[in-house]
């Protein structure tokens, strides 16, 4: 039964004990509401949340669990002989996840009989051929223990499905029943309600932490399982980064020395791009502009902050890139060969910052109290000279706190580096040449073909982990400066 | 008497508050250079702006006009049957094309030279297209059947401007020559540009038919993303803002809280896709590609959006409603849920939408749960399969077309990006609307 109809199933279920609650309540004060403890309806949403919470809270950890128990219990039916020399359980355990996509195809395509799925043997069926018929991808021929393992994993799993409905179902009812049964004149029953209705909202906020958690913990243990594979000293400290295609080939560079060059290199780019234009047109937006320049200029530099990165990936790409090449390329000054390079992505990255310099700014900015300019003026200072003597001044670390934020965002900022900064990845000071980044190789290295296993691909963990914490520790620096510096005006 | 009388040392003015001495001039010349540096910022960031837009409209125009050639055309029945009976029967079909088309181009008064092959380059395989017509309405024979065909991107690109006879190399694909054919057919009126709905309404081709790539697909897939993320993200948003507005008491748990709050509204979102895969695609085994994932990933990572602008609009309802709600006897809870969350609403609707439109445009996580790469073909077979079936999105398949090898794909990805940006203007405008509507000052 899909999860779709179950959840239906248990919605339907607390609608019924809704009613049902409160006409009991209701009946059991003799109509009268007002013997009851509470308002009538409270009698009935608290049998709706006891028909609902446990059944789905059941359903949710069910869901998780499930895979985890199915797996290490096929995993076991798999034994050591089957698992050739250049594979691992891990591979082994996909193709047979794989086989029992390819027989769930079989069947509803009408290739198989349920039957037939169920008791085929690879040794005296034609399996694989079935499976290539369905469309099912299979690598290649269907060894007998990984099919027996991929019957067991169908097996278990349309259990698992089938137990899991009827143990929502019945705790949902049970949940109704006991709902109803506590249902009387005297039950408190908006204290309850209230008490439950806190609890879900603490779970909900709580939900920031576990994503947090989840990003912390996907991040260690695949980085862990890399460091297990490639040395923690070659990845921090190697100046080459050539993987290698094969897969489990020990003859990758994985250095991230030059990644985090590109990255820096083009955020700096990028950065003394976004820093002079946004901090003046803040200055200028907030200080000198009449309120219908600032009402129409604001909006406008806002809207490149809306714009999705995808778009000035493409703009990086397509315009700024042939833009520059035509210039200092071959046929120009003949610094550039390609349209990729730095300073394509970074003068984009550049453009897409200016309004988030310039909007943080002018926040901080027009937080400095108008007394403190007044008292320059007063001294004879001229407009000039109070914004860069005295406003700056007071607004400087809101204004570093903002450089910080902006370069964090540069840093992490994935689509245009994807398609404008190219892929090569070099330790070198020309700006004009073609470099990559973290977050470009991120992408790179897991949409390939390499599997999960190999350090190939787990290197992708450990370069976001890379970024995690520098992007991290750059926002909690910012925070930090921001508080630590700022003046405190009455 | 002072010293300073008897001696009245002060230096005589050297000039007089007219004329300005050098030191002032100085200083309004600062002054005046630091307001032009202001100004040319602004000027910079503006037209930044403006060629941006140019330059997405210019390159992206294209992608909406096809040009079709229409040939009205007649087979018989004794045509068909003897069709039927050779040996390559597309082949019969496309000598009678190309027969209909010289009729066609005769009565133009246009004299062209032309072949198979070269029909092939610009329309593509016309003799299966008409032979399947045929064969599914048999009664359309002996009537004269009108036919638009598309031609290839190419020639597309030849009639915008894009390729041109200097630019051009001859390839497998389009030789100089068949653009001397495409000049006589503009001459008979008989290639005409039409709007191109295929690109709206249709899925994706594979790499090499660029012409037939259309965005509809994905624009499904993105909606069933968007709607994982409405209905998770809005009810989750609002109770922990709720929370954390109105019942949390100042303690360590709250502070982890708003830390973790404040933290992932700054995480990259290329670490949310790191997320995504491994908890899961890897672990938790849902399938890839699938909206689902996708809405999933990109619900965790506008939450913090959407808890940041609920909490600014609980904040601006005024304690005086909440005091008078509890003074007639309501319960906290009563407070929140009938009278300050209603106020709030607009405020929410709006940071909702705005959260939802920075999600549709999200491409990097998408990258990483595989939205890019895959081709797809066709819709969903239905509402619940439209949920778990692969799909793309639009910035996914924005980002596929631009990274394929043919140039002719990059018109499709600037058109993708132009209905993309009318989406969300479309999404900003109604949060600015609601905000104007309804949006109450205390």
């Amino acid at each position: 039964m899909p999860v779709f109809w179950l959840i239906l199933i248990v919605l339907a279920i607390a609608a019924a004990g809704f009613v049902v609650g409160r006409s009991r309540a209701l009946s059991s004060a003799e109509g009268d509401a007002r013997k009851l403890h509470s308002l009538p309806s409270f009698y009935g949403n608290n049998v709706v949340i006891k028909a609902i919470v446990p059944a789905f809270l059941v359903m949710i950890v069910w869901l998780l669990a499930q895979p985890l128990v199915v797996a290490s219990s096929v995993s076991g039916l798999i034994p050591e002989s089957a698992i050739p020399d250049n594979s691992s359980r891990g591979l082994v355990m996909a193709e047979v996840r794989r086989a029992a996509d390819g027989l769930d195809a079989a069947v509803a395509s009408g290739g198989m009989t349920e039957d037939f799925a169920r008791n085929a043997r690879a040794d005296f069926n034609d399996v694989t051929e079935r499976l290539q018929e369905a469309g099912a991808i299979v690598t290649s021929q269907v060894t007998q223990p990984v099919l027996r393992a991929a019957q067991r994993f169908r097996v278990l799993n349309a259990t698992g499905k089938t137990l899991m409905s009827g143990a929502v179902i019945a705790l949902s009812i049970l949940g109704a029943l006991w709902g109803i049964r506590e249902t009387k004149a005297e039950f408190r029953a908006r204290n309850t309600v209230e008490t439950s209705i806190r609890m879900l909202l603490i779970a909900a906020a709580s939900i920031a932490i576990l994503t947090t958690v989840g990003i912390v913990l996907s991040l260690v243990f695949n980085t862990v399982e890399f460091f297990r594979l490639y040395p923690a000293s070659d990845f921090f400290f190697g100046t080459t980064w050539s993987p290698s295609f094969s897969g489990r080939g020990g003859s990758s560079e994985l250095g991230v020395l030059p990644l985090l060059w590109g990255t820096f290199y083009i955020s700096i780019v990028a950065l003394l791009v976004a820093v002079p234009i946004g901090l003046f047109s803040a200055i200028y937006l907030s200080e000198y502009a009449s309120s219908r320049v600032r009402s129409v200029a604001k909006p406008m530099l806002e809207v490149l902050a809306g714009i999705p990165t995808i778009v000035y990936g493409l703009f990086a790409l397509l315009t700024v890139g042939p833009l520059l090449l035509s210039v200092f390329g071959p046929n120009g000054l003949g610094w550039m060969q390609a349209g990729t390079a730095v300073m394509t992505a970074g003068l984009v990255m550049g453009i897409m910052l200016i309004p988030f310099v310039s909007s943080l700014s002018d926040d901080i900015i027009n937080a400095v109290p108008q007394s403190m300019r007044d008292g320059s003026y007063g001294l004879g200072a001229t407009q000039s000279e109070t914004i860069r003597q005295v406003v700056l001044p007071a607004a400087l670390p809101g204004i570093v706190g903002a450089i910080l934020l902006a370069s964090s965002r540069a840093i992490g900022e994935t689509m245009i580096v994807v398609l404008g900064a190219g892929a090569a990845a070099k330790l070198d000071l020309n700006p004009f040449e073609a470099m990559t980044t973290v977050t470009a190789k991120i992408v790179s290295q897991l949409t390939g073909d390499a599997d999960f296993a190999s350090p190939e691909a787990l290197v992708a963990f450990a370069l976001g982990m890379t970024l995690f914490v520098i992007t991290l520790g750059l926002n909690v620096f910012a925070l930090y400066i921001v508080r630590k510096y700022r003046e405190q005006y009455e | 008497m002072t010293d300073a009388t008897v001696q009245g040392g002060a230096p005589a003015p050297r000039g007089s508050i007219h004329s300005i001495d050098a030191r002032t001039a100085k200083r309004n010349r600062a002054e005046k250079r630091f307001r032009t540096y202001g100004k040319i910022a602004i000027g910079i960031g503006l037209f930044f702006l403006v060629v941006l837009f140019a330059s997405i409209i210019r390159s992206g125009a294209p992608a909406f006009t096809r040009t079709v050639v229409d040939v009205p055309f007649t087979l018989t029945q004794t045509q068909y049957e003897e069709a039927e009976g050779t040996l390559f029967k597309t082949k019969a079909y496309s000598d009678f094309f190309i027969a209909a088309l010289d009729n066609q181009l005769r009565e133009q008064g246009v004299e062209a030279e032309f072949d198979a092959d070269t029909i092939e380059r610009l329309l593509g395989k016309v003799g299966s297209t008409i032979r399947e017509y045929y064969r599914a309405n048999e009664n359309q024979l002996g009537e004269e059947v009108s036919f638009s065909l598309a031609t290839s991107s190419r020639v597309d690109g030849y009639l915008t401007g894009r390729v041109t006879r200097e630019s051009m190399t001859d390839s497998r694909f389009l030789m100089a020559a068949d653009l001397d054919l495409v000049d006589r057919l503009v001459e008979g009126e008989i290639i005409t540009s039409e709007f191109n709905w295929p690109f709206i309404t249709g899925a994706d081709s594979g790499v090499d038919n660029p012409g037939g790539a259309g965005i509809g697909a994905s624009v499904v897939g993105s909606f069933f993303m968007m709607l994982v993320v409405l209905f998770l993200s809005l009810p989750i948003g609002v109770a922990a803002s709720i929370y954390l507005e109105e019942f949390a008491v100042q303690n360590r748990f709250t502070d982890l809280i708003e830390v973790n709050i404040s933290n992932l509204a700054a995480v990259p979102s290329i670490v949310f896709g790191i997320l995504g895969l491994a908890v899961f695609i890897q672990f938790m085994h849902l399938p890839q590609s699938a909206p689902l994932v996708g809405g999933l990933v990109l619900t965790l990572m506008t939450l913090p959006t959407i808890i940041i602008s609920t909490r600014a609009s609980l904040k601006a309802v005024p304690p005086s409603i909440r005091e008078a709600a509890l003074g007639i006897g309501a319960s906290k809870m009563q407070t929140v849920f009938h009278h300050v969350l209603p106020l709030a609403m607009p405020g929410i609707l709006t940071g909702t939408i705005i959260g939802l439109a920075q999600a549709l445009g999200e491409t990097a996580p998408l990258l990483l749960i595989g939205m890019v790469g895959f081709v797809a073909r066709g819709y969903p077979d239905g509402f619940l399969q439209g949920f778990v079936e692969p799909n793309s999105a639009m910035p996914a398949q924005i980002y596929t077309w631009a990274a394929r090898a043919d140039v002719a794909f990059y018109d499709k990805a600037w058109g993708g990006i132009i209905i993309l940006l009318i989406f969300l203007m479309i999404m900003n405008i109604v949060a600015v609307v609601l905000r104007r509507r309804f949006e109450r000052r205390w």
